[in-house]
């Protein structure tokens, strides 16, 4: 638009003109736009050392948001299935974790990181194996028979969650299980006069390397083709001769190992774990993906890094309003846009 | 007269008459039938969950809004007594403040919440008042030098309904029915456990505070029935058919929505209050909790949602289910000893597992629960007993019709 006044902007002309750009940058990129003012509105309050400490921390605990709250938003964009059954799946794969990190404690307590990932690694594949053939008997036995209500997938899909919530203390008992977290993982790196922990770096690494891969499928594959387009028109999907419902159950299952896989980390984070876990986190997580946009993987990402720094921004600044922080800024994104960052799909 | 007090909605099948009639005699004599502190706060909790549930299927079943934030009103009511009682002393015109207080904020929060549900899709509503009712949950915890915190709130009640209080101080005579029939089953001779099974019943506060209860529960399920069955309530259930519909028929649905959390979100909030003075104590696992949430999810599905009778159905099954499946859960385990893998399912405190599988399946098979199943059938059986040949009364005719 400037291009065309030959003569040189006056002062209010450039600042109109940036404040257009912000403007436009906010509708185009609604989730850089967010993640942006809530990471750098903090700094006029924190000081420099402490932010980027709180930041890494807030990341950490998004990126472990994400790998729980991924699943869950995609088996809604998908069928518009919402499935309050993910938190018992979280719970299980916590469990699950301790579990076996207490059956190989020998090699968690090891010195060595070799011997701890081999604690990690089988803890982290039992948690998706087992949760990927629940999930799976999950869908047919409990999902299936109610596709086309949401006020049944409520009412069976919390049925189930106290089901398998119930076994869990069945086989585990009621009272809170502690969680070893692998001695490589314990404690702190000391950089300058910031503490991170370990163990947080950890969840950012495996975070991030989950996101990459599922853009990547999502995007380059054929599969991933699939999975957007039935997220947005289920039938064109089926009319072009795919089995939507096979697709749908493979999301289901991945999303439901992706839950568990989330509960193993979490449970470490955490430490100390009880069978409604993953009903606690349950609320960050239905809070992300509302934020996000129901069905936007994209969009779930940017919601959890950003609910992850509420968290601790408020956490640090008001002490008493950090548990809540994370339901003002839903309400507070509701308000700017009803649909979420990145609306996918018009139900 | 008996059409006029539950408002042409007669429960319509003879076994749900049957039940409910069953359910009003147990609770109405209860404390001179069933002897024993457990019965009697069973009872208590019946009394108040009947009102809950049924506000809630007034939103569930009639206005299909899902809420996980209904407990959380039931919070606000309790908290707002004990608080106010705690502030002003306990005296019955701090009690009426209490109440108005409860009724006050729940308005104002339900007013807040349906603003914002205008804003989003009705399924986001169900998620964004999980999300509210935790932050509450929350907000409770962190405030523990107003709120009691974990710990809860002592309620100090006046003296009138507390246990020190007595009406007369000769006791009256109760019944133990159930002990009469365990001993006449046991072989005693039926003379001897008659004459065994009564026992006194202390007139003190406690009792008159059950009776407060049972009326408000019953003048409020009547008012209820009232309303889900009067113009208001029929476009509450438009809505809940066919919103679109409702609304280009020209009622504004926001409006009426909007109406109908509110009107069930202060019946919630003054059993809220009720709770408070009958158990005097409060604390967030037993006022606001998601499982209590789910629990009363439980009950209006189990009941029969959209039928109102079902509340008070499920209601009571779900209370006696909590405080005597226990019981039979244990006898089980015992007999399975052998089997410690059985033994462990049905261990008493995994009540909870058995009750989420009878749950799973009454959505399934009896999606319209206990109160719409049996008057399913019984609508069959006239169907049948019509098509027999038999003349029907035009009466019942058109009673059918209206049944579809």
């Amino acid at each position: 638009m400037t291009a065309q006044n030959n003569s040189p902007p006056t002062l209010k002309q450039v600042g109109a003109h940036s404040l257009q750009r912000i403007a436009r940058f906010r509708m185009e990129y609604p989730h850089y736009f967010l993640l942006l003012l809530i990471g750098l509105v903090p700094l006029l309050f924190i000081n420099f050392n402490i932010w980027l400490m709180l930041t890494i921390s807030g990341a950490a605990m998004g990126l472990l948001i994400f790998i729980m709250a991924s699943g869950m938003t995609l088996t809604f964009g998908l069928m518009g299935v919402l499935n309050l059954g993910h938190g018992a799946f979280i719970s299980l794969g916590a469990y699950l974790g301790a579990a076996v990190l207490a059956f190989l404690g020998g090699a968690a307590a090891a010195p060595s990181i070799a011997a701890n990932l081999g604690a990690i690694v089988p803890a982290l594949l039992l948690a998706l194996g087992v949760a990927g053939v629940l999930g799976l008997v999950f869908e047919r036995v409990i999902i299936r028979p109610v596709y086309d209500s949401h006020l049944k997938q409520i009412l069976v899909t919390v049925g189930g969650a106290i089901i398998i919530e119930q076994l869990i203390q069945v086989v585990w008992g009621a009272s809170p299980i502690p969680v070893t977290r692998p001695q490589a993982l314990a404690g702190a790196v000391v950089i300058g006069d910031m503490v991170i922990e370990r163990y947080r770096l950890l969840a950012v690494v495996i975070g991030l390397g989950i996101y990459w891969a599922m853009i990547q499928v999502i995007n380059r594959t054929k599969v991933g083709i699939l999975i957007r387009a039935g997220v947005e028109s289920t039938e064109m999907v089926e009319v072009h001769g795919y089995r939507i419902k096979l697709l749908f159950m493979a999301v289901f299952v991945v999303g439901s190992a992706l839950a568990a896989f989330g509960g193993v980390l979490w449970g470490m984070y955490q430490e100390l774990i009880t069978a409604n876990v993953g009903e606690q986190i349950l609320v960050l997580v239905v809070v992300v993906i509302i934020i996000g946009g129901l069905g936007s993987v994209t969009g779930c990402f940017f919601a959890a890094i950003s609910v992850g720094l509420v968290n601790l921004y408020v956490g640090y600044l008001v002490p008493p309003l950090g548990g809540v922080a994370a339901v003002g800024l839903l309400v507070a994104v509701l308000m700017w846009r009803p649909q979420g960052l990145i609306p996918v799909i018009q139900v | 007269m008996l059409n006029s007090i539950l408002s042409d909605d007669l429960p319509r099948s003879r076994l749900l008459t049957a039940v409910l009639l069953l359910i009003l005699l147990g609770l109405a004599g209860g404390p001179f039938l069933f002897d024993g502190s457990v019965a009697f706060r069973t009872m208590s909790m019946i009394c108040i969950f009947i009102i809950v549930v049924a506000a809630y299927d007034m939103l569930i079943g009639y206005t299909a809004v899902v809420s996980f934030a209904h407990m959380m009103f039931f919070g606000i009511g309790a908290y707002s007594m004990a608080i106010m009682l705690r502030e002003f002393g306990a005296s019955w015109p701090v009690v009426l403040a209490g109440i108005g207080v409860g009724q006050v904020l729940t308005i104002a929060a339900a007013l807040l919440l349906g603003l914002l549900s205008l804003r989003v899709r009705a399924i986001f509503f169900a998620l964004v008042t999980l999300a509210v009712a935790s932050s509450f949950l929350v907000l409770l915890a962190q405030f523990y030098h107003f709120t009691g915190g974990e710990d809860g709130l002592r309620v100090r009640v006046p003296s009138e309904i507390g246990p020190a209080f007595r009406l007369t101080d000769t006791p009256w005579r109760g019944f133990n029915l159930f002990g009469f029939i365990r001993k006449v089953l046991s072989g005693a001779a039926i003379g001897e456990a008659w004459s065994q099974s009564f026992y006194n019943v202390r007139l003190t506060g406690r009792l008159l505070m059950y009776y407060i209860l049972f009326s408000a529960a019953l003048l409020l399920f009547l008012l209820m029935l009232r309303m889900m069955n009067s113009p208001f309530g029929r476009v509450l259930q438009a809505i809940r058919e066919n919103e679109f519909r409702a609304e280009a028929l020209g009622y504004r649905t926001v409006v009426y929505r909007t109406a109908s959390v509110v009107f069930a979100t202060c019946f919630t909030a003054f059993a809220g209050a009720l709770f408070a003075l009958s158990t005097r104590y409060v604390n967030p696992e037993t006022t606001v909790s998601f499982s209590l949430m789910v629990f009363v999810l439980l009950m209006t599905v189990i009941g029969g949602m959209g039928t109102l009778y079902g509340a008070v159905i499920g209601a009571t099954i779900f209370l006696i289910a909590e405080n005597y499946l226990q019981d039979l859960l244990r006898m089980l385990s015992e007999a399975a000893t052998n089997f410690p893998l059985l033994a462990a399912l049905f261990h008493p405190s995994h009540w909870l597992l058995w009750f989420g599988l009878l749950f799973i399946l009454s959505v399934y098979f009896f999606p319209q629960g206990v109160a719409g199943q049996l008057r399913i059938w019984a609508a069959k059986r006239r169907e049948r007993r019509r098509q027999r040949g038999a003349a029907a009364p035009a009466a019942d005719r058109a009673f059918d019709v209206e049944q579809r």
